[in-house]
């Protein structure tokens, strides 16, 4: 930076123009149920939350190059608590809440702290173990969790049962969550992890303390996926096994890439796509695991950058034919 | 624990090597983590059953599962991955796709009920070893992976075949470099690693019984015998299987609800101090 460059204008760390669009769309989002039916609010409501869950993944896998199969896991971890503290403990919701994010995160911090040494295919697979591990003791622990039958019991406070305040809420939350972890990997921790991403050697040699690093990262990013674990049983006012199965992992990296890996935002887009894909598929039939596996494996091969990336390198394409003339 | 526990324990890590040595040869061979290796071990299972059940003989529905599993790999190799080739997290990740695909083929084509592959009659009843009344089954599933560990060992140690997978485990690159068709060596390997899949699910099929949710405990149990036992190693596939078998009797006569617990502990532990499992050795590419 030479100093006699204009400064844009930042509003809290971002640029004029993109502090317009994030308005833009925040006000369109907003506007949302007021067209929408019930049911659409709903859809609307899940992608928001699974939008959360898939950028909280993307934290880890865009940002410090390790996809993790265990975000289901810490995502349901945070929606059994909330509903049991709720429903069998008789906390308020917002306890309730509190106490889902703060179990997320420290089941979060314990799987960093096994997972932190190993990367690439490794990583993959012990995040997966571990998310396993959550799955099968909220399938056995039957007097806890409610075995197979799951947990049902009504988290939402008063004023949000109704569809549209708890669409507002939700869209609040996730603005606010967006926001946080936008500044994070953007912040010079999130450039250090962009480094580990890049070169673990090298920031090694350069005195960065590598596991610790990926440890934060790696419980920052379940604090966020136990936001929109708790959010999530608020809007379902249940929970059972399937809500923190390898599925609901592979749902959320799925989404993640179908965004695009190391986009963020992407992450609402992928869920908007899966979410959508989902119920016009179940409209036709109930075979939603096979289109699932279809997808992934059709994204695998055709699009792995996924839609904004796959847009991005055609729109690049474009741009470069355009500067060639 | 008893004689009898311990019995149960070796004859659970009997089963989980036979399947988890396909799972490892794949993984340690091919760099290709197969997560449909749940998938194909309850399918192989359920092809088994329905063999088994229609002609009536118990060995015929073990061919019939590895020539079935066999050719879903053949399919899910040549047909997928060759396509993504080189990128280890897509091949996972497409893996899982197919296995997501898999299951809900089986969810239509079986239903959710379970299953239990008839025990042929000469395998049925018990007799008496180590001072207990054992089930005769469960003593020819220990027979049959020690047969099992014994037939890879001399496969990988005393055949050209074998001594191309150990040395592709090492160095695949230099192996096709010195004129070998490397890719028939890994074709061979993943179609040999379903086909253990594939008996694995007759075998467990006659004594865990199959259901929907079978393949995904089968999985983490093999996950985690590669994660103790390291890549591609035969022995730490082994040393693996007892580790898990026992601990996981264990763990039920003790905890019974915390079972997992028992498992990963120690794994985790492990990890902490050998990333790459007790086995394991680091990939040269």
């Amino acid at each position: 930076m030479t100093g006699t460059e204009p400064q844009p204008i930042r509003i809290v760390g971002m640029t004029g123009r993109s502090a317009g669009a994030v308005l833009v769309v925040l006000a369109l989002a907003a506007a949302l149920p007021l067209v929408l039916s019930k049911y659409q609010v709903g859809l609307a409501t899940e992608i928001l939350i699974f939008g959360v869950l898939a950028m909280s993944i993307d934290i880890l896998a865009g940002f410090a190059g390790r996809t993790s199969l265990g975000h289901g896991a810490i995502f349901g971890v945070s929606g059994y608590v909330v509903v049991y503290a709720s429903a069998q403990a008789g906390l308020s919701p917002a306890s309730a809440f509190v106490l889902g994010m703060i179990a997320a995160t420290a089941v979060a911090a314990v799987f960093a702290l096994l997972a932190v040494r190993t990367s690439g295919v490794y990583f993959l697979l012990l995040t997966l173990a571990l998310g396993m591990i959550v799955w099968g003791i909220c399938l056995r622990w039957t007097q806890v969790t409610g075995g197979e039958n799951g947990m049902r019991g009504d988290v939402r406070p008063a004023f949000l049962v109704e569809h549209r305040p708890f669409y507002w809420a939700v869209l609040v939350a996730t603005a606010l969550v967006s926001y946080a972890m936008w500044r994070f990997v953007r912040s010079p921790f999130g450039l250090t992890l962009l480094g580990i991403r890049d070169s673990e050697s090298r920031m090694k040699s350069l005195g960065y303390n590598v596991p610790l690093h990926l440890f934060v990262g790696f419980t920052v990013s379940g604090f966020f996926a136990g936001i929109a674990g708790a959010l999530y049983a608020m809007f379902n006012n249940f929970v059972s096994p399937s809500t923190v199965a390898l599925a609901q992992s592979v749902e959320g990296v799925l989404m993640m890439i179908a965004g695009g890996v190391g986009t963020l935002f992407g992450g609402f887009v992928g869920a908007a796509a899966i979410i959508t894909l989902e119920n016009v598929v179940s409209a036709y039939t109930e075979r939603w695991q096979t289109v699932l596996g279809v997808t992934f494996i059709l994204i695998m091969i055709c699009a792995p950058e996924g839609i904004i990336g796959t847009l991005r390198a055609i729109a690049a394409r474009g741009e470069e034919r355009y500067k060639g003339n | 624990m008893s004689t009898f526990q311990i019995l149960n324990g070796l004859t659970f890590a009997a089963l989980l090597f036979v399947v988890a040595s396909g799972f490892t040869l794949i993984f340690g061979l091919l760099r290709i983590v197969n997560l449909a290796h749940g998938a194909l071990y309850l399918l192989g299972g359920y092809v088994g059953f329905t063999v088994a059940t229609r002609t009536g003989s118990f060995a015929l529905g073990g061919l019939g599962a590895m020539a079935a599993i066999a050719a879903i790999g053949l399919v899910l190799d040549q047909g997928l991955l060759r396509f993504v080739r080189g990128n280890d997290l897509r091949q996972v990740l497409l893996t899982l796709g197919f296995a997501f695909v898999l299951n809900d083929l089986m969810l239509v084509i079986w239903g959710g009920d379970s299953f239990t592959v008839p025990i042929p009659q000469m395998l049925k009843g018990g007799m008496r070893v180590f001072g207990v009344f054992y089930p005769t089954y469960r003593l020819f599933v220990l027979v049959t992976g020690i047969v099992v560990f014994a037939g890879l060992w001399g496969l990988l140690n005393h055949t050209r075949l074998g001594a191309l997978i150990r040395a592709g485990v090492d160095d695949a690159e230099m192996v096709e470099a010195s004129g070998v068709n490397i890719r028939r060596v890994f074709l061979v390997t993943f179609l040999l690693g379903s086909a253990l899949a594939g008996l694995g699910g007759l075998m467990g099929g006659a004594f865990l019984s199959l259901y929907p949710s079978a393949d995904a405990e089968i999985l983490v149990f093999s996950l985690a015998i590669v994660i103790i036992g390291g890549r591609g190693s035969l022995v730490g596939v082994g040393v693996g299987s007892l580790l898990v078998g026992l601990l996981n009797t264990l763990g039920q006569v003790m905890f019974p609800e915390l079972a997992y617990f028992v498992i990963f502990g120690p794994m985790a532990l492990l990890l902490a101090f050998r990333p790459l499992g007790l086995f394991g050795r680091a990939a040269t590419t």
